[in-house]
């Protein structure tokens, strides 16, 4: 049972500025994917093969130029509001604290919006729990430049979940944080998942984060970004870090990489 | 002496220093006083016309911060909208800047034929002088809002609405002070001017006075109360700034909080 459909999506970027079609950018070309409810799933690619615009037609926050896009059964034709987003970059409030950035969402999403105001009790509760899963217990009063790279993608995670989204949109979350700390993070991921079970898409350039994280790699190839190939990965969870030393990762990993290569030279 | 204790003090050095300088300039080249009088002239007349100036001086901050009162209302509104759509910008920005381009002095007498001479067009003058720094610096505030903060908001379902109240409006706010502290000096050049050009009241009224009577120490004492009600806004309006946006300005003890995560 699909629960996230994407069918033939071709997505064409600057059409309506551009005078021909030949100075608009396709940024995506005969997409399908096909995610079940619960399932994590990694979209990895070269730079600018439009995996961001894949989280962001998911979303709704774009509509496709041609094909569908399909959520629960039910074409999306603006922003869904069962959708958690994180990004790259840290886009905490810099004027809220921590605490107060994780509760965001629930001054936008009903029913919490319009809860009344003796819940909000029960909302910070809530937020602190969060935040102790990702171990920033102690920071909910700090400002977030007071924390450092790693926990803020944290308290990120915490403010895309707070609403107890059904999907869960990625884009690079650790993609600028070291390579320790990126670890570390994945496991606190995983974790987070295994939990709720909601739908994750993963959007991200490294392979070992994709094969560690995710049920199904999609392997996409440069501009016009185009599915090549998908890979399964049915390596037990939880996974660890020495999950990646054993044989049948590295091998996932190579044969991804493969996959890669074959883009870039096409 | 501290480092901290001279920097605490250093405003004041340096105006002492200012007034030494003219003092010193004054003496040396003996310049007659209906040309430039000494500072201590100027004070001297500054105590010998201690009413006047009150009443007068009050009048100009009264005109002042009504335009300046104006211009926050219409400045912050319009801010907004140049901001946040992008057809009010291309629309609006090229008005604005022609508009901004007009001597405001070269408007007073436009303002004196359609309201007369009087208070009207001074706050009309002082009005026009300092909404513009305002709406820029809103416009700025709300228009570099980073579409990832954007993104994440909408895919919430928020409305155009929710986006302004959470994120543009305090995003806005360093620049919003910011253009406070200039909009309130600019607001006394405005109404000053209009007083001197057409108006029967207030510190620029004195000064046209003073000046035609070759009374010069008045003008500068005159000068020197517009300077002091300058301070004394801008430093109003920098405690505000401090209060509101702290968040702003990173650092205060801050660091050692930063542990690896």
């Amino acid at each position: 049972m699909s629960f996230v459909q994407i069918s033939n999506v071709d997505l064409l970027y600057g059409k309506q500025a551009a005078a021909d079609e030949h100075d608009a950018t396709l940024a995506l070309k005969n997409t399908s994917i096909d995610l079940a409810q619960g399932d994590f799933v990694a979209v990895v690619g070269p730079s600018g093969c439009g995996k961001s615009t894949l989280l962001k037609l998911i979303s709704g926050l774009i509509r496709p130029t041609r094909g569908e896009v399909r959520v629960g059964g039910e074409t999306v034709v603006k922003p869904l509001k069962i959708v958690g987003m994180a990004f790259q970059n840290s886009t905490l409030l810099p004027w809220r604290n921590i605490r107060d950035n994780v509760l965001l969402p629930l001054e936008i999403v009903e029913p919490y919006r319009s809860q009344p105001r003796g819940e909000r009790s029960k909302n910070r509760d809530r937020a602190d729990e969060l935040l102790r899963t990702v171990g920033l217990d102690k920071f909910g009063e700090k400002m977030p430049w007071q924390l450092s790279g790693g926990m803020q993608q944290r308290a990120q995670l915490c403010r895309a979940l707070i609403h107890e989204p059904s999907i869960l949109l990625l884009d690079e979350p650790f993609g600028a944080l070291d390579t320790f700390t990126r670890e570390e993070l994945w496991g606190v991921l995983q974790e987070l998942w295994m939990r709720r079970k909601c739908t994750v898409v993963l959007v991200t350039h490294e392979l070992r984060e994709a094969v560690y994280l995710a049920d199904k790699v999609y392997i996409m190839s440069p501009r016009p970004g185009q599915i090549v190939t998908t890979a399964k990965v049915d390596l037990p969870r939880p996974r660890s870090l020495e999950t990646t030393y054993l044989p049948a990762f590295i091998d996932l990993v190579h044969e991804c990489r493969h996959h890669i290569k074959l883009g870039t030279a096409a | 002496m501290t480092w901290a204790t001279i920097e605490r003090f250093s405003p004041w050095i340096a105006t002492a220093m200012l007034f030494l300088l003219w003092w010193a300039f004054v003496a040396i080249f003996r310049i007659e006083s209906y040309i430039l009088p000494s500072p201590i002239e100027t004070f001297v007349a500054l105590y010998q016309y201690r009413e006047p100036l009150l009443k007068h001086g009050l009048a100009t901050l009264t005109t002042t911060l009504l335009g300046f009162g104006f211009a926050v209302v219409f400045g912050l509104l319009l801010g907004i909208l140049i901001g946040s759509f992008r057809l009010a910008y291309s629309a609006l920005y090229p008005v604005l800047i022609a508009f901004n381009s007009v001597p405001k002095a070269a408007l007073v007498p436009i303002f004196v034929i359609w309201f007369g001479v009087g208070t009207v067009p001074a706050v009309m003058t002082a009005f026009m002088l300092s909404f513009f720094p305002v709406v820029v610096n809103v416009a700025t505030g709300f228009a570099t809002i980073e579409p990832e903060l954007i993104d994440v908001l909408r895919s919430l379902g928020a409305t155009r609405r929710d986006i302004i109240v959470k994120i543009g409006f305090p995003r806005s706010l360093p620049h919003f002070f910011a253009s406070l502290k200039i909009a309130i000096t600019l607001s006394f050049v405005g109404s000053v001017i209009a007083e001197i050009v057409a108006g029967n009241n207030g510190i620029g009224n004195v000064m046209l006075i003073a000046g035609s009577n070759f009374n010069v120490p008045l003008v500068f004492a005159a000068l020197l109360v517009v300077g002091l009600m300058g301070i004394g806004m801008y430093a109003i309006f920098a405690v505000f700034e401090r209060r509101f946006t702290g968040w702003s300005v990173r650092g205060m003890g801050g660091i050692e909080h930063a542990t690896g995560g």
